[in-house]
């Protein structure tokens, strides 16, 4: 049926969708910083997975584990050397840095990869599932179960370890986190290392099933902002419910009024919760 | 009429000779000059002086360069085109401000932002209207020769320079900059000292779009062509902060310095290094924040004036 | 006596937290009206109600004939209501001048930047800011800045106003050069209601005292008789309070 389709289709998406907004939604409502570098972050952790399946042979699968850590280096220096400095800056001054760091980052990118259409096709291909009329691509199906599995770790992470614990306070409440003795710097370039590695881990999954280019990294982000207005800041529920809202919302809008519309509604989505209900689904109010 | 407002008519002056010291090539640059600094004074009444961080000018300038594009098509005279997009974009600014400018510091960054998607999807979906994706060509409005018609655009732009100019300079010492400067420094209490801050940032954003929309008109007009990639371009929004940051914020005087020292460096970059020009561009950004947070303006204070005073 | 403000079963909740209740009052013109409570009892939330900064949940708030429960904050300003904050809101980068300027200029109509800033130099010499006039408003100490939100709460010629613990963080020195300038503002003819801890400076201007408790208003009347009221003393007043005063008759 349809409507069953369209329901898994958006299930499937909205979980991809999660998985490309936690780093950034991790990052916004720890830092308070609005990262518009993590769509290119995406492009290049995609071009990484692309990378290690056409020279090295490595299932794309393997390039998670070499992403992550790498990944996480490179947005802990970055935060570390280079944001730090404008922290405390207005919203304007970390937007426009941000901004400028893409332009960087990107401009490599096209640079050294040129901007053409890359796809990593699995060989032997993996097909896809049927199911009472219900089709889902299996490529499709494994990343997303990744994508949740990443959200996951995430969420353990927050919750049982002690970096983690120290990560959810300087969140919740930054001057307290400070007088309970946490080295606030640190926490922030961690939160930043561990958007980027999510992001750089998200890039890889993007691999498996959308075509790569740094052409591509704007439409991540927008998705990005997009969930993490919907669902709410800093929390992996939140991410979880942007990206389902907005895979629905899309999947319906598409049905209905055609693909062509289905970013613009997405927008438009955006600006009605900003006005009405600017703290998410589940999120807490506060974060100017 | 204060010091350095004198001291930004006697340069805008100055820039309409341009003219006389050069051919085609002149003119195209000095054309960009005058758009970049009506965008980047426009940013700065609701950037500057509301302290509202806009990324909405692209929007603006994108529906002003269509809604030129269409009344010209419609046969309509380019001034009146061009006067009717100024008005239209005032009044949509207004109206979407009274909406929007009720959120702070990032959300109203995003939801600016967003009004630039949006507005490129609608007129992408338009396609009986705007020609959707394949553009719109628009005819030829003016004189004869390749000459004739830069000279022409040329002083069309520099005329709605100097009528921006005015107005934000006027705006500026007016009641309303007044109350805007109030707002920026404590909304609350602007509230509570009985100013109506719904109104005074609604106009205040009206203002920052319709001269940009104006300036999109006369750039359509100009280039004979748009598409909606072209003219609602993300960078139309952020090349006014970053020159407004260059010059300093809230100085009329100092984002125009940043808008014509803006233009020089883009044009050095991508003469030289056409491939990584926007890699360059981030860099500068990024020295630009870091080392050079307060703008140009800083600077020239300590070494001309003896008291630096904030316009 | 004229009733300048009356409120008739205001109530104001906050996703489930009741912070006023049923509040029924009236302000009379000329009175010295002190709100005293506890702490969280609700009367920066009653006063914040009145002024429009947060609407209440019901009831009705009627303001020298005027119904103003719905009104904004600036409308309500421009009605002739005036309040001090307890922070103090100063425009940090404008001199102590400006920032009285701008009281002025915004809440009367009619009003140019000049004509305000000439208003401002008498209302900054009222409250003794006369020499700092030209200074920027953050290098002022705290005791300077009540007095500068003072100076602006009066640039607004208001018919009511408020002050929300003008004496929290002061000397006693300057505590009793704040009560001198209340006693001209009252001798003025101003209407005043003033949130106050310090008992003595309330029992020294006020002519009526009204005592809030978890949101409800539990005492209205004169000085003398809420201080001795007994569920006065159990709730705020304390017992000692209570003893040393009928020591002292």
């Amino acid at each position: 049926m349809l409507a069953a389709q369209v329901l898994i289709n958006a299930l499937v998406l909205g979980c991809l969708y999660a998985c490309i907004a936690i780093g950034f939604s991790l990052v916004w409502g720890v830092l308070n910083v609005i990262n518009l570098i993590h769509g290119s972050f995406i492009v290049l952790g995609a071009y990484l997975a692309f990378g290690v399946y056409q020279w090295l042979g490595v299932s794309p699968w393997y390039a998670l584990a070499i992403a992550a850590p790498l990944f996480f280096a490179f947005g802990y220096l970055l935060q570390r050397l280079l944001l730090n400095r404008v922290i405390s800056a207005p919203v304007l001054v970390t937007l426009t840095l941000t901004f400028g760091l893409d332009l960087i980052l990107n401009n490599a990118m096209i640079y050294y990869f040129k901007a053409d259409y890359r796809k990593l096709t699995l060989s032997p291909p993996t097909g896809s599932i049927s199911l009472f009329d219900v089709v889902v691509p299996v490529d499709r199906l494994i990343a997303t179960v990744s994508a949740l599995a990443l959200t996951g770790l995430l969420y353990l992470l927050l919750r049982r370890s002690k970096v983690g614990r120290a990560i959810v306070a300087v969140r919740l409440d930054r001057d307290a986190a400070v007088l309970m003795g946490v080295d606030v710097k640190s926490i922030y370039a961690i939160a930043f290392g561990l958007g980027a590695a999510l992001a750089g881990c998200a890039g890889v999954l993007m691999a498996l099933i959308f075509p790569i280019s740094p052409l591509t990294s704007s439409v991540y982000l927008g998705k990005a902002f997009v969930v993490c207005v919907l669902g709410g800041l800093g929390s992996v529920s939140g991410a979880l419910a942007g990206g389902l809202l907005l895979a629905l919302v899309e999947g319906i809008g598409s049905t209905l009024i055609g693909p062509a519309h289905a970013t613009t509604l997405s927008f438009v989505l955006l600006i009605i919760f900003l006005v009405v209900r600017p703290q998410g689904l589940l999120g807490r109010k506060g974060f100017e | 009429m204060t010091r350095v407002n004198l001291a930004l008519l006697v340069l805008i002056a100055c820039v309409a000779s341009l003219p006389l010291f050069g051919g085609a090539y002149a003119l195209r640059i000095g054309t960009i000059a005058c758009m970049y600094a009506i965008l980047a004074l426009s940013w700065n009444v609701v950037g500057g002086f509301a302290g509202y961080p806009s990324f909405a000018t692209a929007a603006f300038f994108g529906f002003g360069a269509y809604a030129t594009a269409i009344l010209l098509d419609k046969g309509v005279p380019l001034s009146v085109a061009v006067i009717g997009s100024l008005v239209i974009c005032f009044l949509l600014a207004a109206t979407l401000g009274i909406v929007l400018l009720r959120l702070r510091g990032h959300y109203f960054a995003i939801a600016s932002l967003s009004l630039v998607e949006v507005f490129r999807e609608l007129v992408n979906n338009a396609t009986d209207l705007t020609g959707g994706g394949m553009g719109l060509n628009i005819p030829l409005a003016s004189g004869s020769g390749i000459l004739a018609d830069a000279t022409f655009f040329f002083y069309a732009m520099w005329g709605l320079l100097l009528t921006t100019a005015v107005v934000v300079m006027i705006v500026s010492g007016s009641k309303l900059g007044f109350g805007l400067n109030c707002i920026r420094q404590n909304e609350t209490a602007s509230n509570m000292v009985g100013l109506n801050s719904t109104l005074y940032k609604s106009v205040a954003f009206g203002l920052s779009a319709c001269f940009v929309g104006a300036a999109g008109g006369i750039y359509a007009a100009w280039v004979h062509y748009i598409d909606p990639s072209d003219v609602f371009d993300i960078l139309y929004s952020v090349k006014p902060i970053v020159m407004a940051l260059m010059g300093g914020l809230g100085s009329p005087l100092g984002v125009v310095c940043g808008a014509f020292l803006y233009l020089g460096l883009e044009e050095v970059v991508w003469r030289n290094y056409i491939q990584i020009h926007s890699g360059v561009l981030g860099l500068l950004i990024i020295m630009l924040l870091l080392f050079l947070p307060h703008g140009l303006i800083s600077l020239r204070a300590g070494m001309f004036w003896r008291k630096a005073k904030h316009v | 006596m004229s009733e300048i403000l009356h409120l008739r079963n205001v109530s104001r909740h906050f996703s489930g937290l009741q912070a006023l209740r049923d509040v029924t009052i009236s302000v009379n013109k000329g009175e010295v009206l002190g709100l005293i409570g506890p702490n969280g009892a609700g009367k920066t939330t009653l006063v914040n109600t009145i002024c429009g900064v947060t609407p209440a949940s019901s009831g009705v708030v009627t303001f020298d004939g005027k119904d103003i429960t719905r009104v904004k904050t600036y409308q309500a300003a421009r009605l002739g209501l005036s309040r001090t904050f307890q922070i103090v809101q100063p425009f940090a980068e404008f001199t102590a001048l400006d920032n009285v300027a701008a009281a002025a200029l915004f809440s009367q109509p009619g009003e140019s930047l000049r004509s305000a800033r000439e208003e401002a130099r008498a209302h900054l010499a009222f409250v003794g800011l006369d020499a700092q006039a030209d200074q920027s408003a953050a290098t002022l100490t705290l005791a300077m800045r009540k007095r500068l939100e003072l100076a602006k709460a009066l640039a607004m010629k208001p018919k009511l106003l408020f002050l929300d613990e003008v004496n929290a963080g002061l000397n006693s020195a300057e505590v009793e050069r704040a009560t001198g300038l209340i006693h001209q503002l009252a001798a003025g003819g101003i209407t005043i209601v003033m949130i106050e801890h310090l008992m003595k400076v309330v029992l020294n201007v006020c002519t009526r005292i009204a005592v809030l408790h978890n949101g409800q208003l539990i005492a209205d009347g004169q000085p003398r008789d809420v201080i001795k009221n007994p569920a006065v003393v159990d709730a705020y007043l304390g017992q000692q309070y209570a003893q040393r005063n009928a020591a002292r008759g």
